[in-house]
C-alpha cells in the first residue's frame, strides 16, 4: 500500500543531501548483549537534573528508578539491566555543552532480572487522560528525535493550548541516520499503538504520521498495520526527501502549512509533533511496562567495519557498541555522535549511549571545506535557509557583536541546521559562528537579568534603611516630646509638693 | 538681494528664539540619559568607580565629572557601550578586574554582623553570634563585604 501524497505545505529552502543510508539499513536491528558497565548520565534530557536515589554498594534491578526527576521540568532515569550501583562520578559525555556530567555507573551482574510490575496490561483507555501523562511521566520518556524534551511536560503544555493534529515524525532527513527507518520497518504496530496512546493523551482525532518518500519499506509496513487496525483517525503523509523538513516546526509548516510563529512552539497553531521512536516507548512503557532503557542508534560511516542498527541499553558504551558490531576500520579518523550537519564531535569513545543518541558516525577524515574566504554576498545561504533568515547579514552582525541587530534580524529563530554553511562558496562557517553569537546573546541576557536584579536588591535595600531612619526618628521625636511633658508634668508636681511643704511648714 | 538678506535674517531670527525658549523652558532630557547610562552599568554598587552606586555614577557620567572607563565591574565591554551611547571615545579601562563572587569562611566567622551591613544589594544572611553565609546567585563581587571583616574570613573567589 503506498501512502498518498496531498495537500502538503511549502517549506522554504532545504537541501537535497545524499541519503548515504542504505549502508546500515540492510541488516535487521541488532540487539546489543548486556554490557559489563552501565554509565547512566542523571541528565539525559531538557531541564533539570534527576537527582540519584539510590547509594553506592545498592543492588538495582532493571527498570528500577535510580534518580527522580526535580522541579518542573525534567525526567527520572531507571537503571537498564541489574547489578550493583558501583560509581556516582562525573564521566565524559556527549553532550553539547560541557565534557562530563554526574553519571551512575552501574556493574552489571548478567542476570538482567526486571522489577516486578503488575502483570495485567493496562488497558489505557479506561485511564483518564491526566492519569496517562502521569504515567508516561514516570516511565522516563523523553523526545528520542534528539531535543531529548521530556514528552509528558510537552504534551502537558499541549493540553493548555488547542490542539487539533498530532504529528508523527518519521521524517528522518539527515543524511546517514537510519534509526527511525528500521523502527518503522520493524515496530510499525508499536508504533501506531503509541501513536493511539497519544491521542487519547491529548483527546484528540487527528494523527499524521509523516514519512519521507525515501523510505518505501518503513511506508509499506506502517500501511500495512494502518490496513490492519482500520483505525480511520490515523492518516499516513509522505513528504518528499528535503533537509531539514524532520525538524519540528519545519514539520508542521509542511505538513499543515501553519507557520510556528517566532519564538512559539507547534501547540501555538494547533500542533504537536513526537518522534515515532518516542511513540514505541510510549507503547513500551504504558502497554509492556518497560521504562525507557533502550533505544535504536545507527552505528555507521566508513569508519567503522559493519554499518547497522542496534539496539542497546542507554548506558553503554560507544566504544562496547561499536566493538560488538566489529570494530573500526583502519581508515577511522573522526567520531561524531549525532548525524554529519547537527551532530558533535568527539574526542573519546568512552561516553555513554543516552536518551539522545540517535547516530554514531565515524568517518575517515574530517571533510576539509577549505579555507575560509570573505563573504562575497551571494545571497546563496538566504536561499537556502529554511526560517527564511538572511544568513549573511547575520554574519556580518556577529561580527560587529551587534545584538540589538541580530535580535532583529531572528538569529534566535535559527535552527542551526547547518545549510547555509553547505553551499556557502566562501567555507565560512556561519553555523558556528551563530551558535557562539547565540551564546553570547543569552550571556548577555543573563548579564543584564543579573544587573535588574541586583538594583532591584539595592533599591529594596536603600527603601528599607531609609524607612528604618524614619522610624527610628519619629520614634526618638515621640519619646523626647513625652519626656519634655513628662518633665512639665514632674516640675508642676515637685513646685506643688513644695508649695504644700512650704504651706505645711507654716 | 535685500528681501533675501531680510527673509533669511528673519528666518533665523524667529529659529533662534524658537531654539532658546525650548531650551529653556522645555524639561531636559538629561534624567533619561541618566538612566539610560545607569541601564548599561552591571548594578553592583561597588562604589570602585568613586561614586556610592551605579545611579550616581551614572549622572556623574552624564554632567561630564566622570570619565567612561572607572567601573571596573562592567569591563571593556560597559566602556565600549558608554562611548557608543555618549558618542565620546573609547579608552581603556582604569583598573581591570576579573570577575569574584564573596565567600565566607563559615568556620572563622564570629557573627558580627558587620559584613551585612556593608553589602549593598542584602546578599548576606546571619544573625547576630550567629554564622553568617553569601547568597551565592545574588553576590555582585563588589568587595564591600571584605574590609569591614573584624576576622578576615571572607575572600574573593575568582568566577569561571
Amino acid at each position: 500500500m503506498s501512502a498518498p501524497t496531498y495537500d502538503l505545505g511549502t517549506l522554504h529552502g532545504g537541501l537535497r543531501l545524499p541519503g548515504r543510508k542504505t549502508e546500515s539499513t540492510r541488516h535487521a536491528i541488532l540487539n546489543m548483549p548486556i554490557p559489563s558497565q552501565l554509565i547512566l548520565p542523571i541528565t539525559q534530557h531538557v531541564g533539570d537534573p534527576a537527582q540519584p536515589i539510590v547509594g553506592i554498594g545498592e543492588r538495582v534491578l532493571k527498570g528500577q528508578l535510580i534518580a527522580e526527576s526535580e522541579g518542573s521540568l525534567g525526567a527520572p532515569v531507571h537503571a537498564s539491566s541489574s547489578g550493583k550501583v558501583i560509581a556516582i562520578e562525573p564521566w565524559p559525555v556527549s553532550r553539547r555543552y560541557g565534557d562530563t556530567a554526574p553519571c551512575i555507573v552501574i556493574e552489571c551482574d548478567g542476570k538482567d532480572e526486571a522489577v516486578k510490575r503488575a502483570d495485567t496490561p493496562i488497558n489505557f483507555t479506561q485511564l483518564e487522560a491526566p492519569d496517562v501523562l502521569q504515567k508516561i511521566l514516570q516511565g522516563g520518556i523523553v523526545g528520542l528525535g534528539g531535543a531529548v524534551f521530556p514528552t509528558a511536560q510537552k504534551l502537558m503544555q499541549a493540553r493548555t493550548c488547542e490542539i487539533d493534529h498530532l504529528l508523527l515524525n518519521g521524517v528522518e532527513c539527515e543524511s546517514y541516520i537510519s534509526c527511525d527507518d528500521m523502527l518503522m520497518r520493524e515496530r510499525a504496530g508499536e508504533i501506531i499503538s503509541g501513536a493511539q496512546i497519544l491521542m487519547h493523551a491529548l483527546q484528540i482525532d487527528v494523527c499524521f504520521v509523516v514519512v519521507e518518500s525515501d523510505k518505501p519499506d518503513a511506508i509499506r509496513r506502517l500501511g500495512d498495520v494502518l490496513g490492519e487496525i482500520s483505525d480511520g483517525r490515523i492518516i499516513l503523509k509522505q513528504v518528499p526527501t528535503i533537509y531539514p523538513s524532520g525538524g519540528e516546526d519545519q514539520l508542521v509548516q509542511l505538513v499543515t502549512n501553519r507557520e510556528v510563529p517566532s519564538g512559539g512552539l507547534p501547540s501555538d497553531v494547533g500542533c504537536l509533533v513526537q518522534n515515532v521512536g518516542t511513540a514505541a516507548a510510549i507503547h513500551d512503557w504504558i502497554i509492556d511496562n518497560e521504562p525507557l532503557i533502550s533505544r535504536v542508534t545507527t552505528i555507521t560511516g566508513d569508519g567503522v567495519a559493519n554499518p547497522i542498527n542496534v539496539r542497546a541499553r542507554v548506558g553503554t558504551t560507544i566504544a562496547d557498541i561499536i566493538e560488538i558490531t566489529g570494530g573500526y576500520t583502519e581508515q577511522a579518523r573522526q567520531l561524531i555522535i549525532g548525524g554529519p550537519m547537527t551532530g558533535k564531535s568527539m574526542i573519546t569513545d568512552r561516553v555513554p549511549l543516552v536518551k539522545a543518541t540517535n547516530c554514531v558516525l565515524v568517518l575517515s577524515e574530517t571533510p576539509s571545506s577549505g579555507p575560509e574566504l570573505p563573504c562575497i554576498r551571494c545571497g546563496d545561504c538566504a536561499s537556502v535557509c529554511p526560517i527564511q533568515l538572511l544568513p549573511q547579514q547575520l554574519f556580518w552582525y556577529a561580527c560587529a557583536d551587534d545584538e540589538k541587530k541580530m535580535r532583529d534580524f531572528g538569529l534566535m529563530d535559527c535552527i542551526e541546521c547547518g545549510c547555509c554553511d553547505l553551499v556557502c562558496p566562501s567555507h565560512i562557517p556561519l553555523t558556528a559562528d551563530f551558535r557562539v553569537a547565540k551564546g553570547r546573546i543569552r550571556e548577555l541576557a543573563d548579564e543584564k537579568a543579573r544587573a535588574a536584579r541586583a538594583r532591584l536588591r539595592f533599591e529594596a535595600r536603600n527603601d528599607r534603611l531609609e524607612r528604618e531612619r524614619t522610624e527610628r526618628e519619629s520614634e526618638l521625636a515621640g519619646q523626647k516630646a513625652s519626656a519634655r511633658k513628662a518633665g512639665a508634668a514632674a516640675i508642676a508636681e515637685i513646685l506643688k509638693r513644695k508649695q504644700k511643704k512650704s504651706e505645711d511648714d507654716e | 538681494m535685500l528681501t533675501a538678506v531680510i527673509t533669511i535674517t528673519a528666518i533665523a531670527l524667529i529659529a533662534g528664539v524658537g531654539l532658546s525658549f525650548a531650551s529653556r523652558r522645555l524639561p531636559s532630557s538629561d534624567g533619561d540619559l541618566v538612566d539610560q547610562v545607569n541601564d548599561l552599568l552591571p548594578q553592583t554598587q561597588c562604589a570602585q568607580c568613586g561614586y556610592p552606586g551605579c545611579q550616581p555614577f551614572a549622572a556623574a557620567v552624564v554632567d561630564g565629572q566622570a570619565a567612561i572607563n572607572l567601573c571596573p565591574p562592567g569591563g571593556e565591554d560597559t566602556v565600549r557601550r558608554l562611548a557608543d551611547l555618549l558618542g565620546r571615545d573609547v579608552i581603556p579601562l582604569a583598573e581591570p578586574v576579573t570577575p569574584a563572587i564573596a565567600v565566607i569562611d563559615e568556620a572563622l566567622c564570629i557573627g558580627c554582623t558587620h559584613c551585612r551591613f556593608a553589602c549593598p544589594v542584602d546578599a548576606i544572611v546571619g544573625a547576630h553570634q550567629l554564622m553568617h553565609t553569601i547568597i551565592e546567585s545574588e553576590c555582585t563581587g563588589c568587595e564591600l563585604c571584605v574590609a569591614p571583616c573584624p576576622v578576615d574570613c571572607i575572600s574573593m573567589r575568582p568566577l569561571g
